[in-house]
């Protein structure tokens, strides 16, 4: 499950990028989004118009699992489970996930519960589904008090320990002194970090475009994502260097017309 | 008058030597008045070889001073050797209020750390946690969160912490946030403690000059004394 605690710090963003990444290296993966009410998933992954059936109409059995997971544009081992935009959130327990998530663990080799903002209900669901967690944070105060909140009570769960990613880290402000660092961030949380996505435009747009970033070869934060697919699949992969005297930076730099 | 009562110290033998059972619902200073009595008495009936003495003290736990009286008192019948002190189920010390207890993980946003006594806690404590005792609490780790000692009105409790960042500290009733009340300095290891009603934040070293009871002295060599 990816998850967060606090809205907006990009957990359909990180969903879709490492759903993709797995997918593109071979695995069947399926996403599930869960915010009902709130879905944005499909969006990104730019499926909004080939959704029929959505998740709640899966629960109440008005259609069979396979019917509602739509097939990627581009992937063909990539599915994703939509929510429904219409229903209400009550519509779907934790019982209901737990099934659901167990339904297509026979089939695909990653399930990823892409879970609302907040720890109440949506929240609770997915931990009933889940058995790992990624928890993701920005480098603000905000986003970390959050994302701590749900470190603890994803703690309590019979759950291994999750796993971080910090997103949006902005190499010019760390520098500055205006942005906590990566290691101001893992020492606050004291999880394993799974891996750093630098804040970059070019996410956003390819989210509006609905590409997500990980088809873009040469982009620093779609390398990012691939990286943390790569570890998520057992690889060690060294952490991308977003160091200002490093020749990738400048690269990135470069790339981003600065230099 | 005495006479009457069921008596407060039950002695029984056995192969292996004498048991004493004490009443565990009578005053701690009845008994020891009892067993003076019955050792002072009947003279004849404790002299002989060395005997091992066994003492049951039922539910009760007693103190450090309260075994020292205690032994004292058997000290004066040579033949009498304590082989054990025993409550039931649980050990026969209380702990001290100068125990300690050792916990360790990390207090995260929203959780709360409360435990009775003085502690001791080995990891973090996040910005949105806290972490209360009814004693002192010293944190090896960093205390980022909210800190409250003497939660039960002790206002000789101290917060000490590695890196000294909460986000408010309580000791007692007095309440204290970061940076109107106390200066910005290096989050290096601090304690805080009530001076006056209000609570002051100092360097370590400066710990025993407020409680110059607590001072370590080479010569001694008494830890008991600390």
């Amino acid at each position: 499950m990816v998850t967060s605690g606090k809205g907006g710090v990009g957990k359909s963003t990180t969903t879709a990028n490492v759903g993709t990444a797995l997918a593109l290296a071979g695995k069947k993966v399926v996403m599930i989004d869960t915010d009902i009410g709130l879905r944005n998933l499909d969006v990104l992954m730019g499926l909004e118009n080939r959704i029929v059936y959505d998740i709640v109409d899966v629960i109440e059995k008005k259609c069979r699992v396979q019917q509602a997971l739509i097939k990627d544009k581009r992937c063909d081992e990539l599915y994703l489970l939509p929510a429904a935009q219409t229903k209400d959130k009550s519509a779907l327990t934790s019982n209901h996930l737990r099934w659901l998530v167990s339904e297509l663990k026979e089939e695909f080799d990653y399930v990823i519960i892409d879970c609302p903002a907040g720890i109440e209900s949506g929240f609770q669901n997915a931990i009933a589904g889940a058995d790992q967690a990624i928890v993701v944070t920005t480098p603000e105060n905000a986003s970390i008090r959050d994302a701590d909140r749900v470190i603890g009570l994803l703690e309590k769960e019979d759950m291994p320990t999750p796993k971080l990613v910090i997103n949006r880290l902005k190499t010019q402000m760390v520098k500055e002194g205006g942005m906590m660092a990566i290691d101001e961030v893992v020492s606050v949380l004291a999880i394993d970090l799974l891996g750093v996505v630098p804040d970059d435009e070019q996410v956003i747009r390819a989210g509006n475009d609905g590409e997500p970033i990980v088809w873009e070869r040469n982009c620093l934060s779609g390398k990012a994502y691939r990286n943390i697919s790569k570890r998520i699949m057992g690889e060690m992969v060294p952490l991308l260097v977003l160091e200002p005297d490093s020749g990738i930076f400048m690269k990135m730099k470069r790339w981003l017309g600065f230099a | 008058m005495g006479k009457v009562m069921k008596p407060y110290v039950t002695i029984k033998g056995t192969k292996d030597g004498l048991l004493f059972y004490f009443d565990d619902s009578c005053p701690y200073s009845e008994i020891l008045e009892e067993l003076t009595h019955k050792l002072e008495h009947n003279q004849a009936l404790w002299e002989g070889p060395d005997t091992k003495i066994r003492i049951k003290l039922g539910s009760r736990q007693i103190t450090n001073e309260e075994e020292q009286s205690l032994r004292d008192i058997f000290a004066q019948k040579k033949n009498l050797v304590i082989y054990g002190i025993e409550s039931e189920g649980k050990p026969h010390l209380i702990e001290s209020e100068m125990g300690i207890t050792t916990l360790s993980g990390t207090v995260r946003s929203g959780q709360v750390l409360t435990h009775i006594g003085d502690l001791l806690f080995l990891g973090d404590v996040n910005p949105g946690g806290s972490i209360q005792a009814s004693g002192s609490i010293y944190v090896m780790g960093a205390l980022r969160g909210l800190a409250h000692a003497g939660m039960q009105g002790d206002e000789r409790a101290i917060i000490a912490a590695s890196v000294f960042k909460p986000t408010q500290l309580r000791v007692a009733d007095v309440i204290s946030r970061p940076p109107d009340e106390w200066t910005e300095f290096d989050s290096t290891m601090r304690f805080a403690h009530v001076v006056d009603g209000q609570i002051s934040v100092e360097r370590m070293n400066h710990f025993c000059q407020i409680r110059p009871d607590r001072e370590w002295k080479e010569v001694q060599r008494s830890y008991r004394s600390l």
